[in-house]
């Protein structure tokens, strides 16, 4: 037997392999740099890497080819902006990830035990949080170029693992903390397997793993269709529960409300347009012509998720849960693009990650300055009276929920506009609908959470909005005047988006 | 520069202006603002004897491309409908800041936060009646929202914040319907010549629609616009923001806001969909005739001066929808010319109650009495504002009021003559509330009561003066109207039936 050497395109690659370049390097840190000086250093080599690694994605960004490896990764333009907006969303999210108030200082230590106390005694900070991220972020990466079920499910493995590790790390509540990133340990093991167990049967059906292979064979219609169903199936839920879709979304609230929120807010934007750029592809791409087969089973899905998280979402009285059951709704909003299977429909998904991504990681750079003395505050009724106590910190957040609630002038209503309209135009009334009707229904607590924090009076129990460092600042900022500026003026994005976002096969 | 877009951005220069002026100049502010929006109502005088009367197309139009892959253009443009709607709002505005110059005190935040909130809603209030594209439009109505809902909830009477949630969320769920059958009408207009959001090209769609994709278009526009000009049973917001509001932010609500529903329904419910308007118009004029009577028998039953007030309108724009849906020439310019009245009646009662209610502490009208002894000017301001809203001959609703009776008699006599027992109820609604509050013996407590001072009498004597003058001399007003109404009417298929008697010779 012959072994030809892999042949692979490392320019279109570079991305990835930068990005886990850096994540060694942070681990060589950890290993053996002082501790002093580790925070800093590591800080220093993450943002740099993912800077670095714009800069690689975006010098070879029009040379799209099915053969990045051998088949197994698409280099195309819908890839490139999946890539792009991760590095822009998780960039964004170190600045708020640097600010280690947030985490614990010796994550392997036991709940309230003595080792737990030294630590926090003695001032240690946790600085494994850098490369674990840069780990996720090429795991994301990787995740929506995968062209292969092996590689897909790699990717998949490669940016969940650090996620759990991650969501372990909050500083205070401990024990919620450890018990979220258990819970989301678990239920993800067991929708991974979900998935393998899809990628069998869709070897069965095609005597293939590349999405080309499965492809042709449900052009050819040559296999057993049962075997192309359970593949199918069981393939979704394994995605579906990556996004937060109901019925596969019980983890998100407890690993949204346990995870530190710099983590949370990481977690939400970051993974949902890795998860959204797979599903993407690989409904797009592989499944496009058994459309029959899923569309109306991901129709009923997108819309019970839409309805089931604004819904729920009123009930909540804590600000990260609600944001959670927030994000359960967008992603039933996102699947509406999903359901569009056309060109205006991925050009709206895209649109509609980016901006999501970015006014998600602004709202939760926001939750993490309300604070008391014990750490941050998100049990809601303590946010009221925020806009007498701060004006502008509570001004800018109700600009993202007002995005998040699809009000004109915001991102969030050219994207809902967008793909509602790309639904809508491939046939899907009963999405249009509803998605309007959720739509009426999460505005109802968006409002009520504005009302808390500008009408009512404020609790005198100490919450206060701390003074941001030079960096969270720098993410506020930049996620609300995107979010403005992408609702005021987005045609710039929209063709670029358009003449860009291809998927090739 | 276009006259309509350098008007727009006068208040927006204007809001801009205030933002840097210290908080605590607040005489200064408000010579600012009031100065503002002095210049906005002399630009709209000027474009109002620019404007040709003859010409029934848009004039003063602009067109930008604002997002060209969906085909939205900044597209702004006027015809005598818009027109008068507009030369209403700007001449408005400054009478309320005049009339309503202590109001801004004693609010949640500082007077520079009511007047940048006042300056924002007069830009939006001129784009919203200007806009010639669809998508522009439904921006403007949205965004105009915010400011309102802020100006209710943070400067108003006690119940103010759940007033303001009541009104965002009426309006927020009308404004998600209409933005279902904005997204119908692309997805058609894309399939037949491109997407457009043009009104003009869009009014040519309703030949490619089906009769039901028809009425359910329309009705996703028409209950949005039923709920802003309330008709009932989605009246039930008005009331509470009217009453909680002060009385300057009601004027400009019921004035100009509300407005945009019947305005609507002109420029769009019947422009853009003509065969549904026709199927529907039986539940309409049954609604508007049951909205005249019921608004009239609760005013008749208020206790409230600021909610009478309230319900009278809900009467008053019973009239109007029954003078549009009539579908005469002379029920739409008795409609349009009613907008025009009802704004400046009202803005009278008012801002005089207004007055009243600061002066006395108090808004029952139990608790005035004698006044015409002890403020005359006032008493009898409120008395012609009184005779105004019952449309006595003389005074300018009566002309408004006697044409949409015409109107609506020669099309469909039994809505007429039911809808005239509410000229009957007027009567009563006006006439018991002037005999208790102005007449009888002067109740204890008002017996010191400070007569209108000049800034007053400034602000009340040009609303007067419009009444009077257009009660007697409407022309100017209705020959810009009518040729507008004549061109909507031809558009829609329809000739003005003729007057039975030479009908039959």
């Amino acid at each position: 037997m012959e072994y030809s050497s892999p042949i692979l395109n490392y320019a279109q690659l570079a991305p990835i392999l930068i990005v886990l370049g850096g994540a060694l390097i942070g681990v060589l840190i950890e290993a053996f740099a002082p501790r002093s000086s580790r925070h800093s250093s590591q800080l220093f080599i993450t943002i740099a890497t993912l800077v670095i690694s714009l800069g690689a994605l975006l010098r070879v960004r029009n040379e799209a080819s099915v053969d990045a490896a051998m088949g197994s990764v698409a280099f195309d333009g819908a890839g490139v902006l999946f890539q792009a907006s991760i590095l822009i969303i998780a960039i964004l999210s170190i600045f708020l990830i640097a600010d280690q108030e947030n985490f614990t200082a010796l994550a392997a230590a036991v709940p309230g035990s003595d080792e737990e106390r030294d630590s926090l005694r003695s001032d240690l900070r946790v600085t494994e949080v850098y490369p674990l991220t840069l780990f996720a972020v090429a795991g994301m990466l990787l995740f929506p170029m995968s062209s292969d079920l092996i590689t897909l499910f790699v990717a998949l493995e490669m940016l969940s693992l650090p996620l759990y590790l991650m969501a372990g790390l909050s500083r205070r509540r401990r024990l919620a903390s450890q018990e979220a990133a258990l819970k989301y340990f678990l239920l993800g093991a067991f929708s991974s397997a979900f998935f393998i167990f899809g990628v069998a049967y869709l070897y069965g059906y095609s005597g293939s793993i590349t999405f080309v292979g499965i492809h042709g064979s449900i052009v050819n219609g040559s296999g057993n269709d049962v075997f192309l169903l359970l593949g199918i199936a069981f393939i979704s839920v394994g995605l579906l529960f990556k996004v937060g879709a109901v019925p596969f979304h019980a983890w998100s609230p407890d690993v949204y409300q346990g995870a530190p929120t710099a983590i949370t807010g990481f977690m939400a934007a970051a993974t949902k347009v890795a998860a959204f750029g797979a599903i993407l592809r690989i409904y797009y791409v592989v499944f496009a012509n058994a459309q029959w087969q899923w569309m109306p089973v991901l129709t009923v899905i997108a819309i019970i998720t839409m309805v089931f998280g604004s819904v729920v979402a009123i009930a909540q009285r804590d600000v990260k849960r609600m944001l959670a059951y927030s994000s359960i709704a967008h992603a039933g909003f996102l699947l509406a693009g999903v359901i569009a299977l056309s060109k205006p429909g991925l050009d709206a998904s895209i649109f509609y990650l980016f901006v999501y991504g970015i006014a998600t990681v602004g709202a939760f750079g926001v939750v993490t300055l309300v604070r008391d003395s014990s750490g941050e505050v998100t049990d809601l009724n303590r946010w009221s009276g925020l806009g007498k106590r701060s004006p502008l910190i509570a001004t800018v957040f109700a600009l993202f929920l007002l995005a998040f609630a699809g009000i004109p002038m915001t991102s969030g209503f050219i994207g809902k506009f967008s793909i509602f309209s790309a639904a809508y135009e491939s046939g899907s009334t009963s999405i249009l609908i509803a998605g309007v009707l959720s739509s009426a229904i999460a505005a109802f607590f968006y409002i009520r959470v504005i009302v808390l924090i500008f009408f009512k009076d404020p609790v005198e129990d100490g919450t206060s909005v701390v003074i941001p460092s030079g960096l969270t600042t720098i993410t506020i900022a930049i996620s609300a005047a995107v979010t403005l500026l992408m609702g005021i003026y987005p045609a710039p994005l929209i063709n670029f988006i358009q003449s860009t976002a291809f998927f090739i096969r | 520069m276009n006259a309509l877009t350098s008007m727009m951005l006068l208040p927006l220069l204007g809001s801009l202006l205030l933002a840097v002026i210290p908080t605590d100049q607040v005489l200064r502010i408000k010579q600012a603002a009031l100065g503002t929006t002095l210049l906005v109502a002399i630009s709209g005088v000027m474009a109002w004897f620019k404007f040709e009367s003859s010409n029934t197309a848009f004039q003063f139009v602009q067109t930008v491309q604002w997002i060209p892959s969906f085909g939205i253009n900044y597209a702004v443009g006027v015809d005598g409908l818009s027109l008068v709607l507009i030369l209403m709002s700007v001449l408005l505005a400054p009478i309320v800041i005049l009339a309503g110059w202590n109001e801004s005190e004693g609010g949640r935040w500082s007077a520079k936060v009511f007047y940048i909130l006042i300056l924002l809603l007069e830009t939006l209030m001129i784009g919203v009646f200007a806009a010639t594209d669809v998508f522009l439009f439904y921006v403007f109505f949205e965004a105009m929202l915010i400011p309102v809902y802020f100006l209710i909830g943070g400067y108003g009477a006690a119940e103010r914040a759940a007033a303001a949630v009541k009104f965002l969320i009426y309006s927020l769920f009308g404004g998600l319907l209409m933005l279902a059958s904005i997204i119908g009408l692309y997805v058609i207009s894309s399939d037949n010549g491109g997407p457009t959001f043009d009104i003009s090209k869009l009014s040519e769609m309703h030949n490619f629609m089906s009769p039901t994709t028809q009425n359910l278009l329309f009705l996703g526009f028409f209950i949005a616009f039923a709920i802003k000009a309330p008709l009932w049973p989605l009246h039930t917001w008005l009331p509470d923001a009217a009453s909680a509001a002060t009385p300057g932010t009601s004027v400009l609500l019921l004035g100009v806001l509300d407005k945009v529903g019947t305005f609507g329904m002109i420029r769009f419910c019947l422009t853009l969909f003509p065969d549904a308007s026709k199927t529907f118009t039986p539940v309409i004029l049954t609604l508007a005739v049951i909205s005249i009577l019921y608004g009239a028998f609760l005013a008749i039953g208020a206790r409230d001066i600021k909610r009478l007030i309230a319900y009278t309108s809900i009467s008053h724009f019973g009239f109007i929808t029954m003078g549009i849906f009539a579908m005469t020439t002379q029920g739409h310019s008795g409609a349009t010319l009613y907008m025009f009245n009802h704004a400046f009646s009202t803005a009278a009662l008012f801002l005089v109650a207004g007055w009243m209610i600061s002066r006395r502490g108090s808004s029952k009208i139990s608790d005035f009495g004698g006044l015409q002894r002890v403020t005359p000017i006032m008493a009898w301001s409120f008395f012609i504002a009184g005779m105004s809203s019952l449309a006595l001959p003389g005074l300018s609703s009566f002309v408004s009021e006697f044409l949409v009776l015409v109107g609506t008699y020669t099309r469909y006599p039994v809505a007429a003559v039911i809808a005239t027992f509410g000229i009957v109820l007027a009567a009563l609604y006006i006439l018991i509330p002037v005999q208790k509050a102005l007449h009888g013996p002067t109740t204890p407590g008002n017996e010191s009561l400070p007569d209108l001072n000049l800034r007053e009498k400034i602000a009340i004597a040009p609303v007067i003066a419009v009444i009077v003058a257009l009660g007697f001399y409407p022309s100017p007003l209705l020959n810009v109207i009518n040729p507008a109404s004549a061109h909507v009417i031809e558009s829609q298929g329809f000739t003005d039936p003729l007057p039975t008697e030479s009908a039959g010779k």
